[in-house]
């Protein structure tokens, strides 16, 4: 029973089960099943309304259980119902594809936002958005007023908010992020899920959805596909994502080839 | 910008001068009071002062000028939250109707009330109408939310719309009453519809002042969560704000801050829209900071607007509704104007 070794070995950072969703008699999400580990970045792909945003909404709790879904959600195997809201909040964050934040806040406050749920002196609290403002490279911009940034650095401001957020999470961390690159440079793109990478790497939960598989392929340890409200695809880049697979949930013809200097898939649409 | 000032001289300076237009607007009105004599009255000299100019000074002016500094620091800060709240500069509890649905409650309690406030014309006052108005400001602003607020922040369209369409039923309702009205009510009617500071008695100072305590206390205790909400609700969720719980809590207590102010004293626009820009161009959206700041500045411009108010047609009096709007409206016309590509 390899299953049963793989569940001792790799801890949950958030189940959920009999997840199913409908919206305006559509349905959305169909019976989804899953389990998300610690230390691993698990990416979710599929077509354009096929239900990502809306399953990571429903994880991040941002969608009730009242609205049509019926299901129950664990973090660190205890039920959603059983958390307190501003302890989960130290340990789950959430970067939204877009934010509608019109007020002028300097960037240093957005982040700042991020300490809300924390207790940390103004020491602590200063090295800790100094940190993060660096990491995702808009130190220079800290004065700056946010409504006049572009859309890729307010997108990185937004993520700095969100580590900010859970940097006191210790060992039980989960990062979602809703398409984090979509208004990114290739430069930026790669540094903001490297971080997502090395947070894995140091024990949190990732869950990315993005569009680029070729990204997915390069910082996944886990895919899963989905496509008309059901997981097609779970496995290593290598099992998910596979030609066939592919052509048959994007409708378009692909070629699956190895990295010339990486292990890891590359894949070009024909 | 202003922001390089910090908060603390900001809030010096802004309480020093709010001080001396104090004292100052003691001295303006139809009787004329030297400004030595005007700081004395404020002093245990006071009793040196010949008798008449004691009485205008402790019964008529110092009464108006602290029920102006209440009343301007409720409406500036319930401005600051319901535009917090709506996550929209534009929302003013003039604009969006709140104040007039207070209105309609404060004249059906006028109105339904009537036969009581000749024997307890003190609960009528500090009471009934307050509790009406409050009522009424409450229904508003809940009915105005749901209509106008979506996941991306508040329609300014909607929001606008529902305004017009509450104001002119508020107006439909308070000509109603005044048409059915007997003599006593349409007295009382008319001299509450002038929107005038003019009759400031201590009681009402008193539930003026108490208000602005402890709305002041509890909005400070939910600015981090309304600085949360300002990123959107989802956000300000996902930072561990019981958002639905503190929605509740700050449509309650803006309006009961309307309800206060309009059973007081009327309506009494664009005070909560001019003083939160201003405030935000000093500081920033930080509520922290924002708040006690949009008090003072509050208190401060309602206490000027009403002493123009008193000389610009000596020797008779322009309610200070009138002056408000004079200067809010072109200022909303020119937020508007600068709005204009996101309605």
């Amino acid at each position: 029973m390899p299953l049963i070794s793989n569940l001792t070995i790799k801890k949950s950072a958030m189940h959920c089960q009999h997840l199913h969703l409908k919206l305006g008699g559509k349905v959305i999400l169909d019976d989804i099943n899953l389990q998300i580990h610690q230390g691993e970045v698990t990416t979710l792909l599929g077509p354009n309304g096929a239900g990502k945003s809306s399953l990571l909404k429903i994880l991040s709790d941002e969608i009730k259980a009242t609205a049509n879904t019926h299901c129950e959600i664990s973090y660190f195997n205890e039920p959603k119902a059983r958390w307190d809201r501003g302890k989960l909040a130290k340990h789950v964050g959430i970067l939204p594809q877009q934010s509608s934040l019109t007020f002028a806040f300097t960037v240093r406050e957005v982040v700042e936002l991020g300490l809300l749920p924390l207790s940390l002196s103004r020491k602590q609290a200063n090295a800790v958005v100094d940190d993060t403002l660096q990491k995702v490279d808009v130190l220079h911009l800290a004065d700056r007023l946010y409504p006049l940034l572009s859309g890729g650095e307010k997108q990185r401001v937004h993520f700095a908010r969100v580590l900010t957020q859970i940097s006191q999470a210790g060992d039980k961390t989960i990062l979602m992020l809703d398409e984090p690159t979509s208004a990114l440079d290739l430069s930026h793109q790669h540094n903001t899920l490297s971080i997502a990478r090395t947070m894995a790497n140091q024990g949190a939960a990732v869950i990315i959805v993005l569009h680029d598989l070729n990204l997915a392929a390069q910082y996944s340890d886990r895919v899963l596909i989905l496509n008309e409200g059901k997981i097609q695809a779970d496995g290593t880049p290598w099992q998910a994502l596979t030609a066939p697979m592919i052509e048959q949930v994007y409708q378009h013809k692909v070629q699956v080839l190895k990295h010339p200097s990486a292990d890891y898939p590359v894949v070009y649409a024909l | 910008m202003l922001r390089q000032i910090p908060f603390s001289l900001l809030m010096i300076f802004g309480s020093s001068l709010l001080l001396l237009i104090a004292v100052f607007s003691i001295v303006v009105g139809p009787m004329s009071i030297s400004l030595s004599d005007s700081f004395k009255g404020l002093t245990p000299w006071a009793d040196e002062l010949p008798s008449h100019i004691q009485l205008v000074i402790h019964q008529i002016r110092l009464p108006r000028t602290l029920l102006c500094m209440s009343v301007g620091a409720i409406l500036a800060i319930s401005g600051t939250v319901m535009q917090g709240l709506f996550r929209n500069p534009l929302a003013e509890p003039g604009i969006i109707g709140v104040s007039a649905g207070a209105g309609l409650g404060a004249a059906i309690a006028i109105v339904v009330f009537s036969s009581v406030a000749m024997q307890y014309p003190l609960l009528m006052n500090i009471a009934a109408v307050p509790l009406f108005a409050f009522l009424g400001g409450a229904l508003t602003t809940l009915l105005v939310y749901s209509l106008g607020t979506s996941k991306q922040g508040t329609s300014v369209a909607v929001m606008l719309l529902a305004g017009v369409a509450i104001g002119a039923l508020s107006g439909a309702g308070i000509g109603y009453l005044n048409f059915i009205a007997d003599d006593q009510m349409l007295r009382d009617l008319s001299l509450w519809s002038m929107g005038s500071l003019a009759g400031a008695t201590w009681s009402s100072i008193m539930l003026a002042t108490v208000s602005l305590v402890i709305l002041l206390t509890i909005f400070m205790r939910n600015a981090k969560g309304l600085n949360a909400l300002l990123l959107g609700e989802a956000e300000a969720g996902h930072l561990g704000i019981n958002t639905q719980k503190l929605k509740r809590r700050l449509i309650l207590l803006t309006a009961a801050g309307v309800g206060v102010t309009v059973s007081i004293s009327g309506m009494i626009g664009f005070i909560g829209l001019i003083v939160p820009h201003l405030g935000r161009m000093m500081t920033g959206p930080d509520h922290k900071v924002l708040l006690p700041l949009s008090a003072v500045m509050g208190a401060l411009l309602l206490t000027i607007a009403d002493m123009i108010a008193r000389i610009a047609v000596t020797p008779a009096e322009l309610p200070v509704g009138i002056v408000t709007a004079i200067i809010g409206a072109p200022f909303f016309l020119y937020l508007l104007f600068k709005q204009r590509g996101r309605m």
